[in-house]
């Protein structure tokens, strides 16, 4: 354990090189043989795809994992990490993709966690407070140390999370995929923050999959892809698409490039939502009143933090939620019954949570395939399922969605995340839905499938559907919907034209700074 | 009927309240601790009835009380070892764990009993110990100062208790360990080992509650004598929402039904005494019913720590 208040006992990180790391798990190597050298004041990007091997590498570093080869060196000595106690111990500090904070606590009680008090077996949270404090404004991280977690926005646990480590000391500060949650502001202000402490002369690791931000940032960038490095680079000179094929190997055509916004060809409203309210998981309000409209061939965006009423929202439309107040409208006429009555009326949904809410991982993917329709022929002959009719149409849709599969029997869950996905796409979008919702598309899926997910939707639009597009990621967001909503704290803070929107503007609204609804 | 309800009876119907809280006291504390780490004990009437026969094998062969409860909270600690091997190493099922060690401390306590002593005995267990000066305020002197000495202790630990998990880095790693291993492992706190640690130290407190009724509250053991009482005390964890001080009063509201109701027997008030028995629990089932939504249960209760998956 670490004496209390902390000493900047770890001295100075010049240099951290991992030598020849390999680490497999049954049936994968997650790395192979990977050698990466970071010094201080540097920045340095780890880019690579979903399952290149980034975060097994970074635990490794932490102590989470042990290599089965390799040698981690600081400062050109050998060391052993066999622990995040080690690590610590060390000067490294790792602000994770998930949060590592306990939400009963407060903040002060999170960051005193681990570590010995100066009061013996008391704890002495008002010395911690104090200290916190002065790190918070020393690098404007501004936090209430007295205040619980769950009460925090994702952004102000993101500061707990970099003061947690700030205050152990840490000299090599391992951040894996922070600006996947939060507003286009906050991340200027983490950037400026990472390029102080770049000048303090402490290294930073910088995980991502945004080639944008890995360019703004970072002085080199590693790549990664399936488990091996790719390379080493000067950041500078480097551009996006030399980055994108060192990442995934090929040349990536972008869908979203040529995608024009042509919101004068959206024909009749298709989904109308007139003063929805609705309560969340923990009976809290979670929607304040939403109304907005969706129109046939156009997609509507919906942009906000995580956490804003977005499932909600989508789980509304569903059928999976019950409202409180409001009406719901498919083509002028009400929307009602359970979720299987509003999907035969013309309603698709593609759910966040697909492994769980999208999908049966269990089952072989041409079952998945119908499963919307089994009890329709001509998968059904009263109550039997024709297994030939089945295995038909499920070769069908995997040729037509370009589902990559060893065959329709398959199980489910064998398949990539990009795949996985692919499939719940196919079953939605082979109903030729009036209205698709779709929450959170590409999140966790590879380059090369977020292209076609994201063909897929202009394709849907190009026949007339109508899209509600929620989503986290604002460039997606930016290169795909005609009309972007956005979000807060459950309101419709503005409804904006495509042409109107920036990320500057989406983002003050995003953070509730700003409310545009006249 | 006004004769029936003296001020001697509620002095007395107090002191039955306080006497009968204590094996819950001791038994629901020490399960508070380990549920706020993460691991449901649910063979605590198992370490009970264990405990409760420890101590009085030690008293009946040797004399000693305090050899009694030495005796008790060593072989509760073993069990609650057992448990915590099963349930937090080998990543059991701890529902089921749980019944495993019941059946074990039901089956053995009586085995034991049945080899060595064989028969019903009394042993000279401890002694009433009436508080100076305290004792004789007006009835509720006798009702609260005028018991054995385990009573005392068995309250004395709920405030003890209480400053543990909230005011010590003990308790911070607990209730950290409670709601996010994860969280806590990659701030070194060890996860495993805080969790052996309060199930161990769970299963000795049980083993006490066993022990204040073999060794003090009847001074005499019998197979299968907890009857029930360790699970009532998980069950008023949950009550009380995980905090001590909630599961103390969680445990007098029990505790004060159980002495009206053999009052009620007692002065044949015409309810028949099968219902009358049954008040307690179902008293408990309806304010478990009611109880407001779990706030404060543990986020990770029951589920097993593996470091490095999320």
């Amino acid at each position: 354990m670490q004496a209390f208040p902390p000493r900047r006992t770890t001295s100075t990180i010049t240099s951290l090189e991992l030598r020849g790391i390999t680490k497999r798990f049954p049936g994968v190597i997650a790395n192979d043989t990977v050698n990466l050298s970071v010094h201080g004041g540097e920045i340095h990007a780890l880019l690579g795809e979903n399952g290149a091997g980034k975060s097994t590498l970074m635990k490794i570093l932490y102590g989470l994992y042990q290599p089965d080869a390799g040698e981690v060196r600081i400062n050109d000595q050998p060391v052993t990490i066999s622990s995040p106690q080690d690590a610590i111990a060390r000067g490294i500090g790792m602000i994770h993709q998930h949060f590592m904070l306990v939400p009963s606590l407060t903040v002060a009680e999170n960051i005193a966690l681990g570590l010995r008090s100066s009061r013996g077996l008391r704890l002495d949270l008002d010395r911690v407070s104090a200290e916190v404090q002065r790190l918070a404004e020393l690098y404007g991280l501004r936090v209430d140390p007295k205040a619980s977690i769950w009460q925090l926005s994702v952004g102000e646990q993101q500061r707990v999370e970099i003061l947690k480590a700030l205050y152990r000391g840490a000299e090599l500060l391992v951040l894996d995929e922070p600006t996947a949650v939060i507003t286009p502001q906050e991340v200027d202000d983490l950037f400026a923050m990472l390029r102080q402490m770049r000048t303090e002369g402490r290294a930073l690791i910088f995980i991502s999959h945004k080639l944008r931000e890995v360019i703004a940032l970072s002085d080199r960038v590693s790549v990664l892809r399936d488990g091996r490095l790719v390379g080493t680079f000067a950041t500078a000179g480097k551009s996006r698409s030399d980055l994108a094929r060192l990442m995934v190997g090929r040349e990536v055509v972008a869908a979203r490039a040529d995608n024009s916004h042509p919101t004068e060809h959206a024909g009749s409203v298709a989904l109308e939502l007139h003063g929805i309210s609705a309560q969340s998981d923990r009976n809290t309000p979670a929607l304040h009143g939403v109304t907005l409209q969706v129109r046939a061939g156009e997609i509507l965006g919906l942009a906000g933090v995580s956490g804003n009423g977005q499932r909600e929202l989508a789980e509304v439309i569903a059928g999976l939620r019950p409202t409180s107040a409001g009406t719901i409208k498919l083509a002028g006429k009400e929307l009602m019954g359970n979720p299987a009555e509003r999907a035969n009326a013309g309603i698709s949904y593609i759910p966040e949570e697909r492994m769980r809410d999208g999908a049966v991982l269990e089952f072989s993917v041409a079952e998945n395939l119908i499963l919307r329709n089994h009890t329709e022929a001509p998968f059904a002959r009263g109550p039997l399922l024709d297994r030939s009719a089945v295995d038909q149409a499920g070769r069908d849709l995997i040729q037509r969605f370009n589902i990559k599969t060893p065959g329709p029997h398959t199980p489910l869950k064998s398949l990539s995340g990009g795949n996985i996905q692919k499939v719940i796409m196919a079953r939605e979008l082979s109903r030729e839905p009036a209205v698709l919702v779709a929450a959170q598309p590409t999140r966790g899926v590879d380059i090369g499938a977020t292209a076609a997910i994201h063909q897929l939707l202009i394709e849907l639009r190009q026949r007339g559907g109508a899209i509600l597009l929620i989503s986290e990621d604002l460039d997606e967001i930016l290169a795909l919907a005609d009309r972007i909503a956005v979000i807060h704290a459950g309101n419709i803070a503005a409804i904006l034209p495509h042409a109107e929107a920036t990320p500057e503007r989406l983002g003050l609204l995003m953070a509730g700074v700003a409310s545009e609804v006249t | 009927m006004e004769q029936l309800f003296t001020l001697t009876t509620l002095t007395g119907i107090l002191h039955s309240t306080i006497r009968l809280a204590t094996p819950y006291l001791f038994a629901s504390l020490g399960e508070t601790i380990s549920q706020r780490s993460g691991v449901l004990n649910l063979g605590v009437e198992g370490q009970m009835l264990m405990g409760a026969f420890a101590a009085f094998f030690v008293v009946v062969t040797t004399g000693s009380l305090l050899g009694g409860v030495v005796a008790a909270i060593f072989v509760g600690a073993l069990l609650g070892l057992l448990m915590a091997l099963v349930s937090v190493s080998f990543r059991a099922e701890q529902g089921i764990s749980g019944i495993g060690m019941y059946l074990l401390g039901l089956g053995l306590s009586s085995l034991l009993f049945r080899l060595t002593l064989g028969s019903v005995q009394s042993v000279r267990g401890f002694a009433e110990l009436a508080l100076p000066g305290l004792s004789s305020i007006p009835v509720l002197g006798p009702a609260l100062f005028k018991h054995s000495l385990l009573v005392y202790v068995a309250f004395a630990l709920v405030p003890l208790v209480a400053y543990l998990l909230n005011r010590t880095t003990w308790g911070l790693n607990i209730r950290a360990v409670g709601d996010n291993p994860q969280a806590a492992d990659t701030l070194g706190v060890p996860v495993i080992a805080i969790r052996y640690a309060t199930v161990t130290v769970g299963g000795a407190m049980a083993a006490m509650g066993g022990a204040s009724l073999s060794i003090s509250a009847v001074n005499i053991f019998q197979e299968n004598m907890t009857g029930g009482i360790g699970f009532i005390a998980v069950a008023l964890v949950y009550f009380g929402g995980w905090r001590p001080v909630g599961v103390m009063l969680g445990i007098l509201l029990f505790s004060l039904v159980s002495a009206l109701q053999i009052w009620l027997q007692l002065v044949g008030i015409g309810i028949p005494s099968d219902l009358a028995v049954m008040l307690p629990y179902i008293l408990t089932i309806i304010a478990l019913a009611l109880a407001p939504q779990r706030t404060g249960q543990p986020a990770a209760l029951t589920r097993p720590f593996n470091r490095g998956m999320v």
